[in-house]
């Protein structure tokens, strides 16, 4: 007998939840729990007061998985509310990236030449490093750090996407 | 304003809510608690032996009662202990409210003594949990742990309370910011209540699979389905953990559903072409293999808890909805659009056929009592007393599912979700402690009392006079059924050697004990468990091999029950044994 793996789909989920102790381990303490998948998360207070937090998940899973783990989230009693930006429509995503390169000459050159394509600002500069600042969807972050393999890559800091729905409605 | 210490404003705040009995077990982290509590009057504290019998305790209270249990522990151990039962709470749906001492909020992350992470421990198998980190919360904590408990899909709230918090004081008058937003499922969309009420009335094959939540939703949610199950005259079914719902003298009832349910049950929601799960969740002892489960009907599900709708089952109709106000929506739609019970003569003649089968029947001896035949002499002597019964889990579990029969809610408190071992005792005296001159009887197995039988001191105690009816065929039968079905009869570690004498062990403890092992003398042996003022432990001495059927082999349809030990046979592939 094998395990049987199942086609998967990517969500990103957006959750306004009360900012208090311990939420966020029960959000991601459930995906474990139940053994949803989480790609990435963020969270962070936007809230006037202080008392709302919005996390961001990336997930992925079949279609009625998806849709478990929305309900299995909506039951939590800290969380106000979950969208599924995937499913709601057009929405933007974003992610920044600090990125580190070492090298001189010729690649160090050229680091910086694709770093201005990519429209990645530096941020620390020594006489053989940079550290890029770039933002944008996570597929122009994959590429630009696969460019940046080439030229003397060092590390990479990620932060996870946030999303907002198009137009002028809240998510 | 005068200030109290935060042990008073949880008593305070207990009386408030209407609470009258704790099940706890003092210790060091809860002292100032128990120091308040020496000194009112209002809440009557039972002492368990063990944590793990003070949640369930408060679960058979809860169950039986339809109010809140409230278990008050230590920290460490204590909460540790206690958290079998929160799961299985948690589980069933069962609300709790568990207060679980802390070290002081200084000591917390230090390794202190009898420190354990409560709330890390149990986040993920209650509704909700608490740290209460200031006295002047912990009053506005409390109501809304209440509220969390019991309204929605109830639920265990774990508030855990660290000393220091017991002991400095507040202002009485000072409110933490409550949560307002809480909304609850209650009544159902009538587009959706109008759908199926026309989906039944066109039904051919209409079948009513209910569940938990019926009980859950309180007697009203009874009365709805029997007026729902006559209106409409569809067949009744239930899962474990909704017995009695239906009455079982009713005539529309098929038995239970699943695993060890009846064969009509089963082929009823398999041949089907409406199924109108009420309050049951497609549990995986439910529906067998997913696949061949009901294949051509149109399923409308109502659940009180969104998460349950195509959990595992697709369903066509989901409503979230409380299901007694749903089924009292599409009794009023029923009658305004003056439908005519539909003639379902073709559909009630196939179910003869099926209940023809007479599946639970089983072979009878006059030499050994036959463990079917004491749970049917055991309904016959009590059937008039309205008992309540519970279980610990196992086959005994299943023959009294199947051989003793309920007309009424909350008087069937069995562990169904989490199939927790050492469950019936303690619930029978939190059943007790509700209803003090309830007949409450615990069906047991001698492998599942021994798991938390020091609760017979409890008993004791408080003069509970609890019936503990063993079914002693010195296996852990269920075990042993699976070993012979899935792995060729290899007895790992399944025989109940070392038993204890239960008729000498009730006498230690100030019980009384019968011991019987003769059907002849059976009838007079119960009557004489029935007729004694006390606790009783009754060591019913049965047939050792006998197994529980019919079955649905793990992995098997509906339609692949196996009715009776002949038809066992000695392997499984392994797609099946993975199965639980």
């Amino acid at each position: 007998m094998h395990i049987k793996q199942e086609l998967t789909e990517r969500h990103v989920l957006t959750l306004t939840v009360d900012n208090e102790a311990g939420t966020l381990a029960r959000i991601a303490g459930m995906f474990t729990s139940r053994g949803y998948n989480i790609d990435s998360l963020t969270v962070a207070d936007i809230s006037e007061d202080h008392t709302t937090s919005r996390i961001t998940i990336v997930t992925k899973g079949p279609p009625p998985v998806i849709d478990q783990i929305i309900a299995q989230c909506e039951r939590l009693i800290p969380v106000h509310k979950v969208t599924d930006l995937t499913e709601a429509g057009p929405h933007v995503e974003r992610e920044l990236a600090l990125v580190k390169v070492s090298s001189v000459g010729d690649q160090r050159v050229e680091a910086m030449r694709l770093a201005d394509i990519y429209r990645a600002r530096v941020i620390d500069a020594t006489i053989n490093s940079f550290i890029f600042e770039i933002t944008g969807g996570p597929e122009k972050i994959d590429t630009f750090v696969a460019l940046m393999r080439e030229v003397g890559l060092v590390e990479v800091g990620r932060t996870g996407i946030v999303g907002l729905m198009r137009g002028a409605d809240a998510s | 304003m005068p200030e109290k210490s935060g042990a008073e404003i949880l008593i305070d705040t207990l009386i408030e809510q209407g609470v009258d009995t704790v099940f706890g077990y003092p210790g060091g982290a809860v002292l100032p608690i128990y120091d308040a509590l020496f000194q009112q009057t209002k809440i009557r504290h039972v002492l368990v032996r063990h944590e793990a019998g003070a949640a369930h305790a408060a679960e058979g209270y809860a169950r039986s009662t339809g109010k809140p249990g409230v278990v008050l522990v230590t920290s460490g151990p204590g909460a540790t202990n206690a958290v079998t039962g929160i799961a299985d709470a948690f589980m069933d749906s069962i609300p709790l409210i568990v207060l679980t001492g802390q070290v002081a909020t200084n000591l917390i992350g230090s390794d202190a003594f009898q420190e354990a992470d409560t709330i890390g421990i149990t986040r993920h198998c209650s509704k909700h949990n608490y740290l209460v980190k200031d006295p002047a919360e912990l009053a506005t904590v409390v109501r809304e742990a209440f509220t969390i408990a019991t309204k929605g899909r109830p639920g265990p709230v774990v508030i855990d309370i660290p000393k220091n918090v017991q002991v400095a004081t507040a202002a009485t008058d000072v409110k933490r910011l409550a949560r307002t937003r809480f909304t609850f499922a209650g009544e159902a969309d009538y587009t959706e209540i109008n759908r199926a009420v026309e989906l039944i009335a066109n039904a051919k094959a209409p079948i009513l699979y209910t569940g938990g939540g019926i009980i859950n939703s309180g007697p009203a949610a009874s009365e709805a389905l029997r007026e729902l199950a006559e209106l409409t005259g569809a067949p009744v079914t239930s899962t474990l953990m909704g017995l009695g719902a239906y009455p079982a003298s009713g005539e529309a009832w098929l038995g239970m559903l699943g695993m060890h349910g009846t064969y009509e049950a089963n082929m009823a929601m398999n041949q089907c072409d409406v199924m109108v799960c009420l309050g049951a969740r497609f549990d995986d002892r439910v529906t067998g293999r997913l696949d061949a489960f009901s294949p051509d009907s149109i399923k409308i599900h109502v659940d009180i808890d969104r998460s349950s709708m195509n959990k595992t089952v697709r369903v066509d109709l989901p409503i979230v909805a409380d299901v007694g106000t749903a089924m009292r929506q599409m009794i009023d739609v029923w009658k305004g659009r003056k439908y005519k019970k539909h003639p379902l003569d073709q559909w009630w003649s196939r179910i003869a056929g099926w209940r023809a089968v007479d599946c639970l029947s089983y072979p009878g001896s006059t030499q050994e009592i036959m463990p079917q035949y004491a749970i049917e002499r055991l309904f016959e002597a009590t059937k008039d007393k309205a008992p309540i019964i519970t279980t610990e889990v196992g086959q005994h579990q299943m023959w009294a599912a199947q051989h003793f029969h309920f007309d009424a809610p909350n008087k069937w408190l069995t562990s169904g979700g989490l199939g927790t071992m050492g469950y019936g005792l303690p619930a029978a005296i939190g059943a007790q402690m509700g209803d003090p001159n309830a007949l409450v009887i615990d069906i047991a197995g001698e492998a599942s009392i021994q798991m938390n039988i020091q609760e017979m001191a409890t008993a004791t105690q408080y003069r509970l006079p609890v019936k503990v009816f063993i079914l002693n065929n010195e296996w852990m039968g269920m075990v042993r059924q699976w070993q012979e079905l899935t792995y060729e009869s290899r007895y790992s570690e399944s025989y109940s050697d070392s038993l204890p004498d239960f008729v000498a062990l009730a006498e230690a403890y100030g019980w009384k004990g019968i011991r019987c092992d003769d059907p002849a003398k059976l009838d007079d042996a119960i009557a004489e468990m029935l007729a004694y003022d006390g606790p009783v432990m009754f060591d019913c001495r049965v047939h050792k091999t006998s197994n529980c059927f019919p079955m649905i082999p793990s992995g098997a349809a509906h339609t692949d029950m196996i009715l009776s030990a002949d038809q066992v046979s000695g392997t499984m592939d392994d797609e099946a044994k993975a199965l639980v």
